[in-house]
């Protein structure tokens, strides 16, 4: 049986160096980080990856007040994506139309906040909003982009750790195959730097990185790496079936080519090198591929010391005796956005379909020789000679893992 | 307080929680759901934010009585002057 092919045609997104493609894609090539200092409640100043959008672009002010930021970056993204796609919000099929949104959590923000202020009501629960239901419930950044656009189809999130932001597509191609939609807008958010809870818990791990300059601080594969820098962000596509995408005529950023996801089922937080290999190694079967045809591997590497040798242990085996394959990794620039982490850093990449440059992975001053992998891009952009296939990795707590590959277009 | 000092609380905590309305030319005889986009959820905003501010309790039996900013005067004015404010 043939399954329908499925296109990207729109990219909307907010990233802590960029608000749309072109300017997250020209900082990614200049070597410009956009990580900065914060205050986080109960901790004081740390790194962290902050969006700088309009959030009044797309909504009301009293949608912000209500809502979640979670879900105001998702109706700028999918706002973003519609337009990019060419595709007038008010005249689309809102009940052919599904959101699909990874997420790594959703709801510590909005509880943290309430118990905060309930604090100052001697926690005395009659204060406590009668917003936090609907601000907490998992699927609360797709529902927020659902009532922003009045799409009337499904829209839920996909709760997948850090692999989600793969997930929202990968999820979004099986609807569209299975013709549950017509259009898709997925992808993966987070609003993760505005809980404390997720710094306070990196730290105990240790892995929470400190750098007196907050744009080095994100060092993955770098010997003095010593953890994660936490962002928030989004990205999220519209995806659709060839034949649609023919008929009107848009443009195609790539085709999905493969995918796979499974899990490591040997720890709470440690990843498992064999299992991801197999999660890589699955989704270029799927493709129709062979390593060699992958051109750019964007790396889930999020700078801990241990993660990061997990990773490449994995991809070497899998890579061996690839010479035009290049690696490289967007965390370094922007830290780890989590739930969107997966949807950024392949957006970040697209454009090399077009412009045949890879972006680098920054900040490596030292490279750990445990890292070391042939193809790997430091510090400055290269030229590849062809780049018709980019493997996306995003891995999660739980043991999460998420592999997905988008190949140029081709008729 | 006086009841046109209580409508000005009252307008001050629907400019936060409408603040996308202009509320220069609100009527104060008019039923508010009549002028401004509010929906059951503000009327709970309003109820909390008289709560945490002024702490005066609203009983839901009586939400009525916050209908139109008259009607809020009428009522709530009272429960400040009993407060000492």
């Amino acid at each position: 049986m043939s399954l329908p092919r499925i296109v990207i045609t729109g990219i909307g997104l907010t990233a802590p160096n960029g608000n749309s493609l072109s300017e997250f894609r020209a900082n990614l090539l200049g070597g410009v980080a956009g990580v900065e200092s914060i205050d986080v409640r109960y901790m004081g100043p740390l790194n962290a990856g902050v969006c700088h959008y309009d959030p009044l672009k797309h909504q009301k002010k009293k949608e912000l007040r209500v809502g979640t930021r979670a879900g105001s970056i998702s109706i700028y993204c999918a706002r973003e994506a519609l337009a990019d796609a060419g595709l007038a919000a008010e005249s689309i099929a809102k009940d052919r139309t599904g959101i699909y949104i990874g997420i790594t959590e959703h709801g510590n923000v909005e509880t943290e906040n309430e118990i905060y202020s309930l604090s100052k009501f001697n926690y005395d629960t009659k204060f406590w909003s009668h917003y936090h239901n609907p601000r907490t419930v998992a699927n609360n950044p797709a529902g927020e982009t659902s009532l922003n656009l009045g799409i009337t189809g499904p829209a839920y999130t996909i709760g997948a750790a850090c692999a989600a932001g793969n997930m929202g597509l990968i999820h979004a191609a099986q609807m569209l195959r299975l013709g549950e939609v017509d259009l898709a807008i997925c992808g993966g958010v987070s609003e993760s730097i505005h809980t404390f809870g997720i710094f306070a818990a990196f730290k105990s791990q240790n892995a929470l990185a400190s750098h007196p300059d907050p744009k080095k601080a994100s060092r993955p594969f770098d010997l003095a790496r010593n953890g994660i820098v936490i962002s928030e962000g989004g990205a999220l596509y519209t995806l659709e079936r060839l034949d649609d995408t023919l008929r009107r005529g848009a443009k195609i950023y790539g085709e999905i080519a493969g995918y796979h996801v499974n899990s490591d089922a040997s720890d709470y937080v440690l990843p498992n090198p064999e299992r991801q290999a197999e999660c890589v190694a699955t989704s270029i079967r799927r493709a129709g591929l062979q390593p060699r045809d992958i051109h750019i591997v964007n790396t889930h590497a999020t700078a801990t010391p241990l993660g990061d040798i997990q990773e490449a242990d994995g991809l070497r085996t899998v890579f061996q005796n690839c010479p035009d394959t290049y690696i490289n990794n967007t965390k370094s620039f922007i830290g780890h956005a989590m739930g969107a982490a997966g949807a950024l850093e392949l957006a970040g990449n697209l454009p090399s379909f077009d412009d045949l440059m890879v972006h680098p992975t920054i900040n490596v001053d030292n490279l750990d020789p445990k890292c070391a992998l042939p193809g790997l891009v430091l510090n400055a952009p290269v030229k590849a000679k062809r780049v018709d296939a980019i493997l996306n990795n995003s891995f999660g707590m739980l043991g999460v893992n998420s592999t997905l590959i988008v190949k140029r277009y081709a008729a | 307080m006086t009841k046109d000092d209580c409508k000005k609380l009252v307008i001050e905590i629907i400019s936060d929680i409408a603040p996308d309305e202009d509320l220069t030319n609100l009527k104060h005889d008019v039923r508010l759901r009549d002028q401004l986009q509010l929906d059951s959820m503000d009327f709970l905003d309003i109820v909390m934010e008289l709560r945490k501010r002024h702490a005066i309790e609203v009983p839901e039996s009586d939400y009525m009585q916050l209908a139109s900013l008259d009607s809020s005067a009428e009522y709530l004015t009272p429960k400040f002057t009993a407060m000492g404010k």
